[in-house]
């Protein structure tokens, strides 16, 4: 029921999720933010079990924080996306995390990237990448949009696009979604998408 | 030939994955069907407790029903725990897991106050449960329970499962009474109610779940969290504040029965 998805454009990143805590048939919370800061230049979006997606993801992010502060450079989007994948591939025969990850990254040699990690520990680089009940229409109506010299207007317009279809065409679609944006200038919220808004709504 | 359309298995499209669907009932006990369908849906753990953010701070109300399948073993049962003056927690699920772990977290909430000489945060003490249950996950620990506290930065309210999942958030409800709960929460809530509307509404809303739902009922108790700690509001029996919301108008007799004169 988690939709989340993404795409690299002219010099930056993409990355959008829904923002739906669901439990069985209740939803908890509509305004959950799945697309955590990793460091200045990376974002990981995750999907997959409360649990393991706040400790997994959480846990990748203090380890790419101490090899930044042993080694005073950052990790790039490459290795960051390698150690994750290490990290999962170790688990999943003895105590899988069951963890769906798009990372988008920004990096000064290589430009924008965005990596495509799943609870098996695959790992693809990728120009567009989806998971969750949403990737049944987004991948398709990104596949038919898509060009690798997009603007970010163009990108947000596809975005759109892919949240209209799946807000119209999935079941139980999720009302909210976040989308946030890595380029040269940093890793950061681009907006969100609300169609139900709760009575205080600021974003925890 | 085999032929190809929906529904229909041909050898052409294995391998292949199909369009996601639900899986249609091969039944003849269609009620019974039903039955299952309405349990495995349901929030198992058997209770309704609630808690949301204010203006006034934040407002905790839980039943007191225990039961056992469908025997109610205990109808005074405390489902608000006093983590610590500042702190709350609400117990649904398994009640020794719920008991011990909020016992726990109130021993590691005071170290830490020993350590470093100030309150630990709802943040903090939310976050130490969340980890201590991750690691027991898939163990079979049954706990879902809302962390309720004033802190530094004002009212705080988390929501932690035997999952290991932590939600932050402004409203939450918890059990098998919670989709009762929420439907009154959600449309009687304002952020500026005074403390006496919101300990209305969340009584309110436990009556409610309590009198649709089997495995909730007893004594609806609402305690507030204030910047000065938490006190308990009220205890009242949910029979009685039936009548009290839906009184019986005494009907009026047509005809007195009168003796046979005789």
């Amino acid at each position: 029921m988690e939709c989340v998805f993404g795409l690299v454009g002219n010099g930056f990143a993409i990355v959008a999720a829904d923002t739906s805590a669901v439990h069985s048939i209740l939803l908890h919370k509509n305004n959950e933010d799945k697309i955590m800061v990793l460091d200045s230049h990376k974002l990981v979006a995750a999907s997959g079990e409360p649990g393991d997606r706040v400790q997994f993801t959480e846990y990748v992010q203090k380890n790419v924080s101490l090899y930044k502060f042993r080694n005073g450079i950052p990790l790039t989007t490459a290795a960051a996306a390698n150690f994750t994948r290490g990290e999962l591939a170790t688990a999943l025969r003895k105590n899988p995390y069951s963890v769906n990850i798009l990372m988008a990254g920004y990096d000064n040699e290589s430009g924008a990237s965005l990596y495509y990690i799943d609870y098996i520990a695959t790992l693809h680089k990728v120009d567009k990448g989806a998971f969750g009940y949403g990737s049944y229409f987004s991948l398709s109506t990104m596949d038919r949009h898509y060009r690798s010299d997009m603007t970010v207007e163009e990108a947000i317009e596809l975005v759109d696009q892919c949240i209209l279809e799946i807000r119209s065409r999935l079941v139980v679609a999720p009302p909210n979604f976040v989308i946030k944006i890595v380029d040269k200038d940093g890793a950061r919220d681009y907006a969100w998408r609300q169609t139900v808004q709760d009575v205080t709504t600021a974003a925890v | 030939m085999p032929m190809i359309g929906f529904g229909s298995n041909s050898e052409m499209l294995d391998g292949f994955s199909s369009v996601p669907s639900f899986d249609l009932p091969r039944t003849t006990d269609f009620d019974g069907f039903q039955k299952e369908a309405v349990q495995m849906v349901k929030p198992a753990k058997g209770t309704t407790t609630l808690a949301f953010i204010f203006k006034g701070g934040v407002m905790v109300a839980a039943d007191s029903r225990a039961s056992m399948g469908g025997y109610i073993s205990s109808q005074s049962v405390k489902k608000i725990i006093e983590i610590n003056p500042y702190m709350l927690g609400t117990m649904a699920g398994g009640a020794a897991d719920c008991q011990f772990w909020h016992r726990n977290l109130g021993i590691k909430c005071r170290l830490h106050e020993l350590a470093n000489k100030r309150r630990i945060s709802v943040s903090g003490a939310s976050k130490l449960l969340a980890n201590m249950l991750y690691s027991y996950r898939g163990m079979g620990l049954s706990v879902g329970t809302m962390i309720a506290g004033w802190d530094e930065t004002g009212p705080g309210l988390y929501y932690v499962d035997n999952e290991g999942g932590r939600l932050k958030g402004d409203r939450f409800s918890v059990g098998s009474g919670s989709p009762y709960a929420y439907g009154v929460l959600d449309s009687g809530y304002k952020f500026d109610m005074s403390v006496e509307e919101a300990s209305e509404l969340a009584r309110r809303s436990i009556y409610h779940a309590t009198f649709r739902d089997g495995a909730s009922g007893g004594v609806a108790s609402v305690y507030h969290v204030g910047p000065k700690g938490w006190t308990k509001l009220s205890g009242d029996d949910v029979g009685e504040l039936h009548y009290h919301y839906y009184p019986v108008a005494p009907a009026t007799a047509e005809h007195e029965m009168v003796e046979a004169a005789e």
